[in-house]
């Protein structure tokens, strides 16, 4: 049995709406590409609208990194490019013809490939997106070293989807997805799965990797977590790292030469009547999920989960990174003495509500602020939720100040925005943590390059 | 409150930008805030928040004070006529205490909060609810004869050159109502020090002295009891007097989690230590006085409890808050006993490790940055 690590420090939020474990297909008609999904990349396009396109088709690349390339996860036509302020490119639209059809990338004996080999197929394909790296969690660069490959297999995030039930059926992709991955470092591949929200032997018996179990609550399955824990990143180092369902994605190009998009995707969140999972792909339009399934119509649709997931309209597009949608209710009315009165019902970490009287009770949050933004000044509490040897508020006003030493010194590499994201939910000053060490992250990488 | 909501988005737009009020643009929304908890939903960064916010950590830190300001009230009268040698009951002590005590409260938060809506409104800031709690802190501890005008002067010191200069709530490096009670302590000497100011309108023929005037002139055989001083049935600034109605504020900050128990307990053991040190000494009477007596005479346990513990002026890491904790408890202890001018050292003790507090977190830090160095040289060398 491989050794336990265990995350004390975290908080799981109890949200009510939780996915009832039955798969069904997700009949969409429209896909989408968002490169803002994407960090730091500056879409260069290589479609025009009405072209023709296949699963695989180059949709465009990165300018800063031409060999990066962006292409189509279904079949069918581009139909539509949605541009935002400064005609910056928010969507490319694709219209699927529902036959999935993808460009053959010609099948290949995993072990007999090096790493170069490996790497081409995946780029061309335009696979090679779902493999991101630590720092910056951007998209990996090819012509690095990675010292290790973290793969997740579970999500420790409010209303997580089942890594268990996603990835069932999938065995023979996943582990040739794996054995990809151990083409492409010299280090080891870890696999990472949690004491109790894995039960399948799909992971535990996994080949060619290094199994890793965590226990604890959220942030636990953060990959910052996994590498803090098990392989530290320092200075220079590289981690790459891939969510399991891609990894099955990964396998099968080199199966079959397709490039199969399809991911399992939880439909949760308290205003969903029937919560539950569904067969999509990569960019698949939720309007067929969502339309009558919904309580009320103020609602916020999520892509992800909703610490750290992207809001989209209630006709909007699966993330490519996401294989969960969220939808709370909004949070927009005022609230008469809302900070003064006892607060029954009411969801907080700390113990200045009766909330902490029934530790086990479901919560319908929405998306107030319940109060307005200030400085910092409690000190001490966001270390409760921040499971690292790093100091959090010191970090971030390293941030601010744009101090670039000091930031490094404090640990910048080791961290990535999604794991501030207690942090600012528990906290009095309502800061936007997630977005300063983002900006604070992306300062340092441009700084770096 | 549906009126209320109407009246107040009536209201509204006359305070905007553009409106013919928008000068007041600050109170206007101080005063709405207050009353309703604004629409405002998540546009960035996690879409869920907590319940909590600032005005909800403030109004703890008021509840906590509440039981040692309502003795503060009774002791007010109790000492008064004790002085008098009349005996009073319960409601004629508190009645009288309350009649000193309520226009202290009433001009520091009226001085204290014009001065903030004041810089709010020029900044164009919201308005920070932090003076809520100092507003409370300064008349519990002033003595209860204070003149009025006096203590509007310190407030205001203390709000423009204690907190707003650097920033507001948040940026301030010490204490805003220790700075306040600096003030008058240097400023106002005859008024805040001596015999004579710690019994409102007391007799003349009897003696004021407090447990640590006493204490430095020697003057043993009079010497309060513990348990009075434990309880608090003696003469000294309004809340500091008892250490019991002290400690149950203290619960409400520990149980609700907004206070440190770090600094609380380290400040006590500090303070304890200390004592102990001069009893194994023992040079003089004042080294001999049994330790726990320094952690229930004078302002103590009310520093350790509520002044010490502020978020923002103390030490911010962990280990940085037992260190700078124990110092105070120690330094408290160290002046009172050695310092011939100054019977208490409390509010000299946390000033002086407020302003020593970045510099301990700056090494607590500095030893986190090097253990992250020498996984990189141990990375590299291998």
């Amino acid at each position: 049995m491989s050794t336990i690590y265990f995350v004390k420090k975290g908080l799981d939020i109890k949200l009510i709406g939780e996915a009832e474990k039955t798969i069904v297909d997700l009949d969409a008609k429209r896909f989408a590409v968002k490169p803002p999904d994407f960090i730091g990349c500056f879409p260069k396009m290589l479609v025009k609208e009405g072209d023709p396109v296949k699963a695989g088709t180059p949709l465009f690349f990165d300018k800063y990194r031409e060999n990066i390339l962006f292409t189509a996860p279904v079949s069918g036509k581009f139909v539509e490019l949605k541009r935002g302020a400064k005609r910056k490119i928010l969507e490319l639209i694709i219209e699927s013809d529902g036959k999935h059809e993808s460009i053959d990338f010609g099948k290949a004996d995993i072990a007999s490939l090096d790493k170069a080999a490996v790497t081409e197929k995946l780029l061309k394909s335009g696979v090679w997106p779902l493999i991101r790296q630590r720092p910056y969690s951007i998209i990996a660069n090819p012509d690095d070293a990675p010292k290790s490959i973290f793969v997740s297999a579970f999500d420790s995030s409010p209303l997580a989807p089942d890594y268990d039930l996603m990835l069932k059926g999938k065995e023979k992709e996943f582990q040739a997805g794996l054995d990809v991955l151990t083409r492409l470092t010299a280090g080891n591949v870890h696999l990472n799965v949690h004491k109790d929200l894995n039960g399948s032997d799909l992971f535990t018996n996994a080949k060619n990797v290094q199994v890793n179990t965590f226990a604890g609550p959220h942030p636990s399955g953060n990959v910052s977590v996994h590498i803090s824990r098990v392989d530290p990143i320092n200075k220079g180092d590289v981690v790459w790292y891939v969510d399991a369902q891609d990894v099955a994605v990964i396998g099968k190009l080199f199966l079959t030469g397709e490039y199969d998009s399809s991911r399992v995707v939880a439909l949760t969140g308290s205003e969903v009547m029937k919560p539950k999972y569904y067969r999509a792909h990569i960019g698949a339009n939720i309007t067929n999920m969502v339309v009558n399934n919904i309580n009320g119509d103020n609602n916020r649709f999520i892509s992800g989960n909703v610490l750290t997931g992207t809001k989209i309209e209630s006709d909007g597009f699966i993330g490519f990174y996401d294989s969960q949608i969220t939808v709370i209710p909004e949070g927009d009315y005022y609230e008469f003495f809302g900070w003064a009165l006892p607060g029954f019902g009411k969801w907080s970490f700390s113990k200045t509500f009766p909330a902490w009287l029934s530790p086990n009770k479901k919560y319908r949050l929405d998306t107030n602020l319940h109060g307005g933004e200030r400085a910092f000044v409690v000190t001490g509490l966001y270390e409760k939720v921040f499971p690292f040897d790093i100091y959090p508020m010191q970090l971030m006003k390293a941030m601010l100040v744009e101090d670039i030493d000091l930031m490094e010194n404090l640990g910048v590499y080791e961290i990535d925005a999604e794991d501030f994201a207690l942090c600012e939910v528990i906290d009095p000053s309502k800061i936007n943590m997630q977005e300063i060490v983002r900006n604070g992250l992306e300062m340092m990488r441009k700084e770096m390059s | 409150m549906k009126a209320l909501r109407k009246f107040i988005d009536k209201q509204k737009p006359h305070f905007e930008k553009g409106g013919k009020f928008h000068w007041l643009g600050s109170t206007f929304e101080g005063i709405e805030t207050f009353l309703f908890v604004p629409n405002t939903v998540t546009t960035k960064g996690a879409h869920i928040r907590d319940a909590i916010d600032m005005k909800r950590v403030m109004t703890v830190v008021i509840i906590a004070t509440l039981p040692a300001l309502i003795f503060g009230m009774w002791n007010a009268g109790y000492q008064h006529f004790l002085s008098l040698g009349q005996t009073a009951d319960f409601w004629q002590n508190l009645g009288y205490g309350a009649m000193k005590i309520v226009p202290i409260i009433i001009v520091s938060y009226a001085v204290g909060l014009g001065i903030e809506f004041y810089f709010a409104q020029i900044k164009g800031h919201e308005i920070n609810e932090g003076y809520l709690v100092t507003g409370m802190l300064i008349p519990l501890i002033v003595p209860p004869d204070i003149p009025l005008w006096i203590l509007a002067v310190a407030v205001a010191f203390a709000v423009i050159f204690g907190k707003e200069v650097f920033g507001g709530t948040g940026m301030n490096v010490v204490n805003p109502a220790l700075i306040a009670r600096a003030f008058l302590f240097f400023a106002y000497p005859g008024d805040m020090s001596g015999d004579k100011v710690w019994i409102a309108e007391k007799a003349d023929t009897y003696s004021g002295a407090t447990p640590l005037g006493n204490a430095l002139v020697g003057n043993f055989d009079h010497f309060h009891s513990f348990t009075d001083m434990f309880m608090g049935f003696i003469p000294g600034s309004v809340g500091e007097t008892s250490t019991l109605m002290i400690l149950i504020g203290a619960v409400v900050l520990l149980a609700t989690g907004i206070a440190s128990w770090r600094i609380m307990l380290s400040v006590f053991a500090g303070g304890y230590i200390m004592g102990l040190l001069f009893n194994w000494w023992g040079a003089n009477q004042y080294m001999e006085l049994p330790a726990y007596y320094h952690l229930v005479m004078g302002g103590f346990a009310f520093g350790a409890v509520f002044m010490a513990t502020d978020p923002v002026t103390s030490a911010q890491t962990q280990r940085g808050k037992w260190i700078y904790g124990f110092l105070i408890g120690m330094i408290a202890v160290l002046i009172r006993v050695f310092n011939p001018a100054y019977p208490e050292g409390m509010m000299l003790a946390i000033l002086l490790l407020n302003v020593f507090a970045p510099l301990i977190d700056h090494y607590v830090i500095e030893s986190n940055i090097k253990k992250r160095l020498k996984r990189l040289k141990v990375v590299a060398n291998s």
